[in-house]
């Protein structure tokens, strides 16, 4: 398929800091506490963004795969990095996620290229490698971070059934189970939904730049279905490697460390403004 | 001589930054025995490095005359099973709860039996463990250690969340199943009276020390 270029202006993009004022306007007359938070996300986005579009430019007149991999390499470590801060309740989770994201991206861009429905050049691969890396560094942050939530949770049960006898993955047999559940459910639903309630941003861009609507929509089904392997896959391998971590060879729940709970920033009790509150 | 049950030597083992057991060293022979003590002293974490859902920091464990380092994990705590303070039952009916353990050493345990022992009668069998109340949770934890056939019970407080009756029944229970089934058990209790009633041997713990040892009727200090 072939897309008509369009080009965007500095300030067309500059424009749409109106919506950004309207935000945070919001937050300061709801005494949300957000300003500072939608600053440095308005701030970081514009940096990181336009850091990596010079990057892919580059990438894209070499056309090299070399480059296309250090750049999906770079990706899959700075996930894992990330998805460590939502995971903090799991000992040592900085190599299963690292694992997990390089497996399941190496393993879903495999695929895709060897059904031929991309090229395996830097055109496709770098856009969707981005994907499949993001969204499965979602999911597997999701999935760690509800292990380590169940984990402490119950570990009353989980000592009762070590002490039938039971294997540490016979035991975590249930919770792995919730953990993958909870990884994979937010993207099952929107796929559910798309077109319905939302159009996705794919096929936004494509019909945007004057694609035809149906291989828009073609396109984004195929992102949809390649994004529901490459989750699962990234759930899968984060849980099965991570829970081991909770456990001493003898089968024995290790102590965890006091882990400081830090609210995260939507998190905050929402309230009306008062005259009496602060 | 036979081996006794266990033989602590010199045992330390701390947790969250300070000392839980401190230089113990006792002996529990077969039959009934009690490990009793305030809250905070110790009791429950002695009775995990029993079966090794906990290892000491230094000293070590014997079970009938072996390391308990030395023995096969699982096998181990198969044989010395552990009924925890606080029931934990999974998601289930009460006959899979029972069938549990001993599925997952491959054997088909007979449930029916294993409620019996503890004075639950067969209708038990197929009602939802959830909405049990916690004297019968207490007892399906009990049947449950029990399907396992094991030779030693390990109970850290079993009658603690009873009323009067309830725990009159659970204590008449354990001395059927001692009489009847020949069992040793490790019975953990702040309650010293409890102590007297249910065991032929007590250590006292106080602030992870042993206080004292031996037969019950021995003056302590």
């Amino acid at each position: 398929m072939t897309l008509a270029a369009i080009h965007v202006s500095f300030g067309d993009v500059a424009a749409t800091l109106v919506l950004v004022a309207v935000a945070m306007a919001v937050s300061v007359w709801q005494r949300t506490a957000l300003e500072a938070d939608i600053a440095i996300a308005v701030a970081r986005s514009f940096l990181q963004l336009t850091a990596i579009g010079y990057v892919i430019k580059v990438i894209f007149e070499q056309d090299n795969l070399a480059f296309v991999f250090a750049l999906i390499a770079v990706m899959v470590l700075f996930g894992a990095l990330t998805a460590r801060q939502r995971a903090r309740q799991v000992p040592s989770p900085f190599l299963p996620l690292l694992v997990a994201l390089a497996l399941a991206g190496a393993t879903t861009l495999a695929l895709v290229v060897a059904l031929g429905v991309f090229k395996a050049n830097a055109r496709y691969l770098v856009p969707v490698g981005g994907m499949v890396v993001g969204n499965s560094m979602t999911a597997a942050a999701v999935a760690l971070n509800r292990l380590g939530d169940e984990v402490r949770r119950s570990r009353g049960q989980i000592e009762a059934t070590l002490a039938l006898g039971a294997t540490s993955s016979q035991t975590m047999l249930p919770i792995v189970r919730r953990s993958l559940r909870s990884a994979m459910i937010p993207l099952i639903d929107s796929t559910k939904t798309t077109g319905l309630i939302f159009f996705p941003g794919t096929m936004v861009g494509m019909l945007i730049a004057g694609a035809e609507p149906i291989d828009a929509v073609r396109l984004q089904l195929i992102l949809l279905y390649t994004l529901l392997g490459s989750v699962a896959l990234a759930a899968l391998i984060a849980t099965a490697l991570a829970y081991r971590n909770f456990f001493t060879p003898a089968h024995q729940l290790r102590d965890l460390p006091d882990v400081e709970r830090r609210p995260l920033p939507l998190s905050r009790p929402w309230r009306w403004r008062t005259r009496t509150g602060d | 001589m036979t081996a006794p049950l266990f033989e602590l030597d010199k045992v330390n083992l701390s947790g969250g930054g300070s000392a839980v057991l401190r230089d113990v060293s006792i002996t529990l022979p077969e039959g009934a025995s009690c490990v009793a003590g305030p809250s905070g002293s110790g009791k429950s974490t002695l009775l995990r490095l029993l079966n090794r859902l906990a290892d000491p920091d230094a000293g070590s464990v014997a079970y009938r005359g072996r390391q308990i380092c030395e023995r096969d994990v699982l096998a181990l705590r198969r044989d010395v099973s552990l009924v925890p303070q606080l029931p934990a039952l999974l998601d289930g009916t009460v006959a899979e709860n029972v069938r549990y353990g001993a599925q997952l050493a491959g054997r088909r345990a007979d449930a029916t039996r294993a409620l019996d022992l503890v004075g639950l009668d067969r209708t038990f069998a197929n009602r939802d463990a959830a909405r049990l109340s916690v004297g019968e949770q207490q007892r399906v934890m009990l049947a449950r250690a029990l399907a396992l056939e094991p030779s030693v019970l390990l109970l850290d407080e079993p009658t603690s969340a009873l009323d009067g009756d309830a725990k009159a029944s659970v204590e008449a229970t354990l001395a059927e199943l001692r009489r009847g089934l020949e069992l040793s058990y490790v019975l953990v209790t702040h309650d010293l009276a409890q102590a007297e009633r249910m065991a032929d041997w007590v250590v006292e713990l106080e602030a992870g020390r042993v206080r004292a040892e031996g037969p019950i009727g021995t003056p302590a200090g």
